[in-house]
């Protein structure tokens, strides 16, 4: 339990060494961590911002997707109704098909039936000749009774 | 222990004195071989070993911290610099909390504080004679001494010199700052018309004087009279070694378990005193 000059120069290293702490060591811990201080704040915002982004990006897209699901829907309905209208048309036109089938159909039958008949008259004239022929056992001259033939055969 | 031959008595008396360089009556100057030399060296002396290991503690605690702070990065911190950080900060908080001023010198000076006197008391926490026992057969060898009169005390707190010199120049720092904030007319009025007003003068002197002079006295002594008490116990539980296997055993026992709450001990007194001097200085730059 002495008092003496230690004191004194206890007292001086404490200054000095207070003073060293001062210019050097807090200046730059301090420095670094103020540093990195801001660095978290810029990070917090910036995933904050990034959060923010991610939002309104999620909601343009399912604005997009509604979007596309309307039109797809109005395509799917266009779609529909020219279908039916292809329908209908083909029908139309099936229908006039056959109209005009059944027309050429007629007008064959029509036509074999003139042919037939021409034919008919011929083979009818012809048989008739025979007939007339037979009956009257005699020679007919042919050139003698044609014009008669001729009229017979336009009157049947 | 350092013999068989020596007292109780003079063990303790040896580990609780200082390695003494000074001046003798004669005008000489030489290490003191015994309390009656001390005496005779008065205030001109000096405590070597308490100065050597207060300085070189201080200068480990600023080549690491200055190490840190050379390498200090805005990044992903390393293990040194975490736990400077870790330290910085609290004393920051520490300071921020009770120190409202502006003043760079304060946070750094209460880091100073904080993990010189930490440090300096944890050399308590080294066995209390491994070093005085390597500093005995030094000196009896390599300067040809008496073991028995090599005193060494590795404790730098347990000096009130070292503690008194350290509360002298926080009590420097308050009356600097006292009179740089208030005047020398705000200083010396708070000491005269406080708390009793003008008339009250004579009195307020003496109570204000004596809370003033009382703040480095009370700074230096809690921290000195802690750790003496500690070192003693050390001391005293150290002489248990000598007494037999049963003793020594129970002694060894102590010691750990004194050990473990000194941990406790000296960090709390590192952080009242550093928490003391944010206070005086809050009060040497503000009115109150």
């Amino acid at each position: 339990m002495n008092i003496n000059a230690t004191l004194i120069g206890q007292s001086i290293a404490f200054f000095l060494f207070v003073l060293f702490v001062m210019k050097f060591v807090w200046p730059p811990l301090m420095a670094a961590l103020d540093e990195r201080k801001k660095q978290i704040v810029d990070g917090l915002a910036a995933a904050e911002r990034g959060h923010h982004e991610h939002e309104l990006s999620e909601k343009r897209a399912t604005a997009v997707i509604k979007e596309a699901h309307e039109e797809a829907s109005a395509i799917i309905g266009r779609a529909q109704q020219r279908a039916n209208e292809v329908v209908e048309e083909s029908k139309g036109k099936a229908v006039e098909e056959s109209e005009r089938i059944i027309e050429t159909a007629h007008s064959t039958i029509e036509q074999d039936t003139n042919t037939a008949r021409e034919k008919l008259r011929a083979e009818v004239s012809l048989l008739a000749l025979a007939g007339a022929s037979q009956i009257l056992e005699r020679e007919v001259n042919e050139t003698d009774h044609q014009q008669i033939l001729a009229t017979l055969s336009a009157k049947l | 222990m350092s013999g068989t031959t020596i007292t109780s008595g003079e063990y303790i008396k040896h580990h609780l004195t200082n390695l003494t360089y000074g001046q003798y009556a004669d005008g000489g100057w030489g290490f003191a071989k015994s309390a009656a030399d001390i005496k005779e060296m008065g205030f001109w002396a000096f405590h070597l070993d308490s100065l050597a290991w207060s300085v070189a503690l201080a200068t480990l605690f600023f080549f690491f911290f200055r190490l840190a702070a050379k390498r200090a990065t805005a990044g992903v911190p390393g293990g040194l610099q975490n736990f400077v950080e870790w330290i910085v900060e609290f004393v920051d908080t520490s300071v921020k909390e009770s120190f409202s001023g502006r003043n760079p010198l304060i946070a750094p000076l209460a880091l100073t504080i904080f993990c010189w006197v930490f440090l300096m008391n944890l050399m308590d926490l080294v066995a209390v004679d491994w070093l005085p026992m390597i500093a005995g057969i030094f000196g009896e060898y390599a300067l040809s001494m008496d073991p028995h009169l090599v005193f060494f005390k590795v404790v730098p707190t347990t000096d009130p010199n070292i503690t008194f010199g350290m509360a002298l120049a926080v009590f420097y720092l308050m009356i600097y700052y006292s009179i740089k904030n208030k005047g020398l007319g705000g200083f010396l009025s708070e000491l005269a018309f406080q708390p009793f007003g003008k008339w009250g003068l004579p009195a307020n002197l003496i109570l204000e004087g004596i809370s003033l002079i009382s703040k480095p006295v009370s700074l230096a002594l809690r921290l000195f009279g802690n750790m003496y008490a500690g070192e003693t116990i050390f001391i005293l539980i150290a002489l248990m070694y000598g007494g037999g296997m049963v003793l020594g055993a129970f002694g060894g026992l102590l010691q750990l378990g004194w050990a473990i709450f000194h941990i406790l001990i000296i960090t709390l007194q590192a952080f009242i005193f550093m928490t003391l001097t944010i206070v005086y200085m809050e009060m040497a730059h503000h009115e109150h």
